[in-house]
């Protein structure tokens, strides 16, 4: 304990070699998926299958299905309500579990039932939210928000209701307004929180944009998957699983870059710790 | 302007639970006068923050008044600040330590260059200044303490209360705090409540310690200690008057303990 006072800021630790370690995180990252591709390429041309046609023809089907108009008329449309769902989703649970997680009445009276909400598969609703609201773009973002707003929402609630009681004191010794308090109190103590329900809802996010595309519809990436599924299109309808694939990675270095930012304080407490 | 800052009155508090009612506080009345450093001890578990609590409006008493500055408490009032004991939970660790003491500025001082002249002279005056884009977490448990009281300087406040600020730290940062507490209160004029459960702090700090019963509290002894203002950990310690100050503040401790002190008039 004596070297307390002279340990003035503790120094993050940092790879020795930044560019080494940046190289050797990329050979592991696709090092496996590359192998796996081999490996299918290698099945694939030893015992041909049609419905698990050879990497470079899915490779192929790929560029000819996507590149081209179906990516303005399908692959765009998608997207775009996929990002209007998410959006709307986070500002929608992130309001709505303030509100309920900073009011105990109505969190007591609200709980159970939005357990409840959480608790029904969201694809289920979907023929529902469709009679309601007509097969357009808006039911099938509502469709998104109707299943991506819980994790978000009940993590937020969750987040709000745990601040520090010692925070929450400083906070009010020091006649913090309650706008003051909301900005660098209740939302950065909940944030970590908040950040695991985005998680969450990107992933279901992605799950009902494919869904919501799956009936009477004529347009976006889950309609087409279908339509080649239906017509045995299997090189083509593979090309769009992997695609799918491709969206939920890029959403999840999206999500990573702005975790790091968000959280840069939180994570830093962290390295602290093990440290 | 009025001699007396704070006065404390007849204060009560129990706490109401479904296995009965605990009574934390009985009877505590005292006063302190303007720039006083006036220092609070108790055997432990009896009901200091309570009081502390009470006293910053933090706590609604069961009975007795609280005034600052002949206004009475009823809500955190403007003018007074409070440093916690767990640092680590009052101050916000994702803002800098300059983000956490401007913080309380906010909506107290307008001017955005006004602000940030407090910052930089509460830094100063607790010795922080190089750390001023660091967060909390990156500092010693002591440089996270000095922060706090930096932040409770630059809010400038008449009256400044600490609820057992350096119970965490260990004894060479301890003493090192101490210093500055003194400094304070010394240069900046500042009047300080401070409460502590180390008996030999409250005589090195205060000009006056407060001794208080065991629960239910009422002030068993106010004791004015008459060391020179001048404070060193070396020389004032190694005093005659205060070994017999603290023997003394220590048999008063232990007779709290024991309950032998009778309240008077109960």
């Amino acid at each position: 304990m004596t070297s307390m006072e002279t340990r003035t800021i503790a120094v993050l630790r940092r790879p020795r070699s930044r560019s080494r370690s940046i190289l050797s995180s990329i050979w592991f990252a696709l090092g496996f998926p590359f192998f796996l591709l081999v490996l299918w390429g290698v099945w694939a041309t030893i015992s041909p299958q049609k419905f698990f046609p050879s990497p470079i023809t899915i490779f192929q089907a790929f560029i000819k299905t996507w590149i081209g108009p179906a990516f303005v008329d399908d692959v765009l449309p998608s997207l775009l309500r996929l990002a209007v769902g998410i959006v709307l989703s986070i500002v929608v649970g992130i309001v709505a579990g303030t509100v309920i997680g900073l009011v105990r009445w109505l969190r007591d009276l609200l709980e159970p039932v939005l357990e409840f909400f959480r608790a029904v598969p969201p694809p289920v609703l979907v023929p529902i939210l469709m009679l309601i609201f007509g097969p357009g773009d808006a039911t099938r973002v509502i469709v998104i928000v109707a299943g991506a707003v819980w994790p978000v929402l009940l993590n937020t609630i969750e987040g709000v209701r745990s601040t520090d009681s010692v925070m929450t004191e400083t906070a009010r010794s020091y006649a913090l307004t309650r706008w003051e308090r909301l900005r660098f109190l209740v939302l950065p103590a909940a944030s970590p929180r908040i950040m695991t329900g985005v998680r969450q809802s990107l992933s279901v996010a992605l799950i009902l944009m494919v869904i919501s595309e799956m009936f009477n519809n004529s347009s976006g990436l889950g309609y087409r998957i279908t339509y080649f599924q239906t017509n045995y299109l299997i090189p083509e309808m593979w090309s769009g699983i992997l695609l799918l694939g491709l969206v939920g990675v890029l959403l999840a270095t999206i999500f990573g870059i702005v975790e790091r930012r968000v959280l840069a304080w939180y994570h830093g407490i962290k390295e602290v710790e093990r440290a | 302007m009025r001699d007396t800052l704070l006065e404390v009155e007849n204060l009560k508090k129990v706490y109401e639970s479904s296995t009965g009612d605990v009574e934390a506080i009985g009877d505590i009345s005292f006063t302190m006068k303007r720039g006083e450093l006036v220092c609070i001890v108790g055997p432990s578990g009896c009901g200091k923050t309570t009081l502390l609590k009470c006293i910053s409006g933090l706590l609604t008493p069961t009975a007795g008044r609280v005034e600052l500055d002949g206004v009475a408490v009823k809500s955190p009032p403007p003018n007074m600040a409070l440093v916690f004991q767990e640092y680590g939970r009052s101050l916000y660790p994702w803002l800098t330590v300059r983000g956490n003491v401007e913080l309380p500025l906010k909506h107290k001082v307008k001017s955005k260059e006004e602000r940030q002249k407090l910052v930089e002279d509460a830094l100063l005056a607790v010795g922080l200044d190089h750390a001023a884009g660091s967060y909390p977490w990156q500092l010693s448990g002591g440089m996270q303490q000095r922060v706090a009281i930096a932040r409770a300087v630059a809010y400038q406040p008449e009256v400044l209360i600490m609820d057992e600020p350096f119970a965490a730290v260990d004894a060479q940062t301890r003493a090192d705090l101490e210093d500055l507490v003194r400094s304070l209160h010394r240069e900046r004029g500042m009047s300080l409540l401070f409460v502590t459960h180390d008996i030999d702090e409250s005589v090195y700090l205060g000009e006056r310690v407060i001794v208080l019963s065991k629960s239910p509290t009422w002030v068993q002894e106010d004791l004015a200690i008459d060391l020179p203002d001048e404070r060193d950990q070396i020389t004032t310690r190694a005093m005659p008057r205060f070994t017999e100050l603290r023997t003394h503040v220590y048999e008063q401790i232990q007779r709290a303990k024991r309950g032998e002190a009778v309240r008077p008039g109960a």
